[in-house]
C-alpha cells in the first residue's frame, strides 16, 4: 500500500502536539514565551528593587532610635543632601569620576592605538592578554596590594629614595588637598589606584573603534597633504570618539558607585558609594542612603543622555 | 453614638496599652532550649578557637547546650543598632552609646535576673549601670568593659606620653618630627567625647562636666579641636586590622585605640599603651536580648554562660578587657592575675563610659547624637 501526502496533515496526537500546532498557527506566542522569563527578571529583581529603592528615599529616620517612620511621606532626606557636608561628598565623588576618566582616556588611546594598528598575529594575543590579565585577580587582593606598594614604608618610597629622588615624592604630597603623609591616605593614592583597576574597560571599546576607522581614510588624508597631526585631529579622533565616550561611561560609572577603593585607600574623606554604606549598614538611616543613590543615577542618566547623542552606543 | 464611640476608644487604647505591656515584660521560666543563637557582637567577642585554639568559648557551650551559636560582627555601635532594627539576631554585645537607643526603640527585651543565677557575681560597680538599666528595669547582663588607650610606638616616644595633646595638637614628637600625618583618631561620631574629654581639663572655663552631655559652646569647642586634629590625621580607623597595618607600614606613632590591637601589635612591634592624665573614655558591653527573639531560652542560657568567670577571663584575655565578674580576676591562665589590673580593673572611675548623647542633660539642653553623627562626617570631609 502506498501512502499519498495529504493536502491537510493530520492533528498529531498527544499534548507536545497539539502545543507544537499552536506555536505554528500562532508565532507571536513562542516569541511571547521566549521573551516572558528575561522580562519578568528585568522587570522585577531590576526595575522593581530599583524603584523600592527609590521609594524608600522619601521617607525619614528617628534620629534618635534610628527607626525609619513609614507613616509619612517626606522630601527630608533630599533636603539632607544639601547639607554643606554631603554636598562636599558628592562633588568629591563628581570630580573624582570626572578626573579619572580624563586620565584614563589619555593613557588607554596610544595603548589602544598601538593594538588597534600595529600589533600583529601572536602579539596581539599578547596584548589582550596583558590588558585583561588584570580582570583575572581579585579586585581586593589587588588594592591590598596597592595600599603596600604607596604606603608610607611601602615599595614606591623605597625606590624614590633608592634613586635619591626622594624630595620629588615629598614636594608631590606637600600639594594641599591633593597630598598628605603618605601615597596611600591622599587623594593622588586613591587617584592612581582607580586609573589602574578601571583601564581595561576604557581600553577595550577604544581598540574596538580604531580597528573601525578604514585604513583608505587615514591614506586619502595624507595623500591629500594633510600632515599626521591633522590626520589625527580631523580623521583618527572624531572617529575614536564614540569608543571613548563608551570606555568613559565605565570608568565614571564604576568611580562614582565604588566604595572598597577609598576606604582602604585615601583619607578617609567619605564617597558617594561609602556614604551610602555607612548610612544603610552603620547608621541604618535608609532612606538617607536612598537618596544619595539618586545621585548617581541622575549624573549617569545625564551622561548616558549626552553620550547617545554622541553616538557612543554604536562602538559597544 | 457619643458613647459607644468612648467605648470604642477606650477599647482600643486599652488594647495599645495592653500590648506594649506585654512586650515590655520579661521570661518568667525557662525552657529548653532552642537549638540555635544568633548573636551581633564585636569582633573577637565570640571566639570558638578559630584565630587560637586557646581562645575558645563557644565549643564548650554549644556541647552543653545544645545550641548552634551564629555570629555576625559589627565594627560601629550605630552598626549594631541597624543590625538589631534589621531584626533575626537573639543578642548584641551593646556598648552604652547603643544600648539605650535599643531600648528606646523598642529593640531590646527587659530580662528577668531571677533566671540567671550568676547575677549576683556581677562586680557591683556595673549591677545597676545606666547603660543597661531604665528605671529600674534591667536590659541585659553586664559581659565585659574597658577602656580607649592611647597606643604609641615606643621607638618614637623613649617615654610614654602623659597627655592626649600628641594626638590633639600640632607638635613635634620626642624624635624631633612633627606629628603630621603619624597620628589616628577613631572613625566614628562618639570620638568628639573624646575632644569633649581633652577640653574639660585644657579649658575649664567652658564647664563641661560631662563629655556626652554638651551644649551649644561646649560642642563647637569640641568640633574646633577635632577640625585641628583632621590636619594632622591622614587616615581615621574603625577597622582594628586595618590601624594594626597602618602602626606597621604607614609609619602611624600615636592614636586611641583598644587594647585589643596594642595586645596584637606588642607581640612584635614596638608598640604600647598609656592611661593619659585627662582620663579615658572607655566602653561597658552589655549582652541584650532582642524583643522579637526566637531563641529566648538558648539566649538565657548564654547570658549565664557569659557570667562564668572562665568566660569572662578568657574574653578579657583575648579581647583586653576588664570582666564584670571579679571572680574571673583570678586564677585564670589566660588572663594572668595581673591581667585585671594591667586592663584597668582600678581605673572604673577615670574611665568615662560611652553613652548616647541626648538633648534632654543636666545643664538643660544638649546637642542630641544625630548631630554628632553627620558634623563628623563633616570634620572629617574637612568642613
Amino acid at each position: 500500500m502506498t501512502t499519498t501526502a495529504l493536502a491537510i496533515t493530520e492533528r498529531r496526537p498527544g499534548l507536545l502536539g497539539w502545543l507544537s500546532d499552536q506555536f505554528w498557527r500562532h508565532p507571536g506566542m513562542f516569541v511571547l514565551l521566549l521573551l516572558t522569563p528575561p522580562l519578568l527578571w528585568l522587570g522585577i529583581v531590576y526595575i522593581g528593587s530599583l524603584l523600592a529603592l527609590l521609594f524608600q528615599s522619601f521617607f525619614a529616620i528617628d534620629e534618635f532610635s534610628g527607626i525609619v517612620d513609614y507613616s509619612t511621606l517626606t522630601l527630608k532626606s533630599y533636603a539632607e543632601l544639601l547639607r554643606p557636608a554631603n554636598l562636599d561628598i558628592i562633588v568629591r565623588t563628581v570630580v573624582m569620576s570626572a578626573l579619572v576618566t580624563l586620565a584614563s582616556a589619555v593613557i588607554a588611546f596610544p595603548i589602544a592605538y598601538m593594538a588597534a594598528r600595529y600589533v600583529r598575529g601572536k602579539w596581539k594575543a599578547l596584548f589582550y592578554l596583558g590588558i585583561m590579565l588584570p580582570l583575572w585577580s581579585s579586585y581586593l587582593v589587588k588594592i591590598y596590594a596597592w595600599k603596600l606598594i604607596l604606603a608610607k614604608e611601602g615599595i614606591l618610597t623605597w625606590v624614590f629614595e633608592s634613586l635619591h629622588i626622594g624630595f620629588v615624592l615629598d614636594g608631590i604630597l606637600a600639594i594641599p588637598v591633593i597630598g598628605g603623609n603618605s601615597l596611600s591616605v591622599s587623594y593622588i593614592g586613591t587617584f592612581l589606584v582607580f586609573v589602574y583597576v578601571w583601564m581595561p574597560f576604557m581600553i577595550l571599546p577604544i581598540q574596538a573603534s580604531l580597528e573601525r576607522v578604514p585604513v583608505n581614510l587615514i591614506d586619502a588624508s595624507s595623500d591629500l597633504g594633510a600632515t599626521p597631526q591633522q590626520t589625527f585631529r580631523k580623521v583618527i579622533f572624531p572617529l575614536a570618539l564614540p569608543g571613548i565616550i563608551a570606555g568613559s561611561i565605565f570608568t565614571f560609572s564604576l568611580t562614582l558607585g565604588d566604595y572598597i577603593i577609598p576606604q582602604i585607600i585615601g583619607s578617609s574623606r567619605l564617597f558617594i558609594g561609602q556614604a551610602v554604606y555607612a548610612q544603610q549598614g552603620t547608621a541604618g538611616n535608609i532612606p538617607l542612603a536612598a537618596a544619595f543613590t539618586v545621585v548617581p543615577i541622575v549624573i549617569m542618566g545625564l551622561y548616558l543622555w549626552m553620550a547617545k547623542r554622541q553616538g557612543a552606543f554604536d562602538a559597544l | 453614638m457619643k458613647p459607644v464611640l468612648r467605648t470604642c476608644t477606650a477599647i482600643a487604647m486599652a488594647t495599645v496599652f495592653s500590648g506594649q505591656t506585654m512586650a515590655a515584660e520579661a521570661l518568667q521560666t525557662l525552657g529548653a532550649g532552642e537549638g540555635q543563637l544568633s548573636i551581633v557582637a564585636w569582633a573577637g567577642y565570640i571566639e570558638r578557637g578559630e584565630t587560637d585554639t586557646a581562645f575558645d568559648w563557644v565549643t564548650g557551650f554549644e556541647e552543653a547546650t545544645g545550641c548552634k551559636v551564629s555570629v555576625k560582627t559589627a565594627a560601629t555601635s550605630d552598626e549594631m543598632v541597624a543590625l538589631m532594627n534589621e531584626g533575626g539576631f537573639d543578642l548584641v554585645t551593646a556598648s552604652g552609646d547603643a544600648s539605650l537607643r535599643l531600648v528606646a526603640g523598642n529593640r531590646v527585651q527587659p530580662i528577668n535576673t531571677a533566671l540567671i543565677p550568676s547575677w549576683s557575681t556581677i562586680d557591683e560597680r556595673l549591677q545597676n549601670a545606666a547603660w543597661h538599666t531604665v528605671d529600674g528595669v534591667h536590659y541585659g547582663t553586664p559581659y565585659v568593659w574597658g577602656p580607649n588607650v592611647l597606643m604609641y610606638n615606643t621607638e618614637v616616644f623613649k617615654e610614654a606620653p602623659t597627655s592626649w595633646n600628641v594626638v590633639f595638637e600640632p607638635m613635634d614628637f620626642p624624635d624631633g618630627q612633627p606629628n603630621a600625618g603619624r597620628v589616628q583618631a577613631y572613625d566614628g561620631p562618639i570620638y568628639i567625647a573624646d575632644a569633649a574629654l581633652y577640653l574639660m581639663s585644657h579649658k575649664p572655663e567652658l564647664g563641661i562636666t560631662d563629655p556626652y552631655a554638651l551644649n551649644e559652646d561646649q560642642y563647637a569647642a569640641a568640633l574646633d579641636l577635632l577640625r585641628t586634629q583632621r590636619t594632622l590625621v591622614g587616615r581615621y580607623w574603625h577597622d582594628a586590622f586595618i590601624q594594626i597595618d597602618d602602626f606597621k607600614n604607614e609609619g602611624v606613632a600615636a592614636s586611641g585605640s583598644w587594647p585589643f590591637q596594642v595586645n596584637l601589635l606588642a607581640a612584635d612591634s614596638p608598640v604600647a599603651s598609656v592611661f593619659p592624665e585627662e582620663g579615658v573614655t572607655g566602653w561597658a558591653d552589655t549582652t541584650m536580648l532582642h524583643a522579637d527573639s526566637k531563641n529566648p531560652n538558648c539566649a538565657y542560657m548564654w547570658m549565664e554562660h557569659s557570667l562564668s568567670p572562665k568566660v569572662q577571663g578568657d574574653v578579657s584575655a583575648w579581647f583586653g578587657t576588664v570582666p564584670s565578674v571579679p571572680a574571673a580576676c583570678k586564677g585564670n591562665e589566660l588572663l594572668t592575675d595581673e591581667g585585671c589590673a594591667n586592663n584597668g580593673y582600678e581605673n572604673f572611675d577615670k574611665i568615662r563610659f560611652w553613652r548616647t548623647p541626648t538633648t534632654q542633660c543636666e545643664q538643660g539642653e544638649c546637642v542630641p547624637y544625630y548631630r554628632w553623627v553627620s558634623d563628623y562626617i563633616g570634620v572629617i570631609g574637612g568642613r
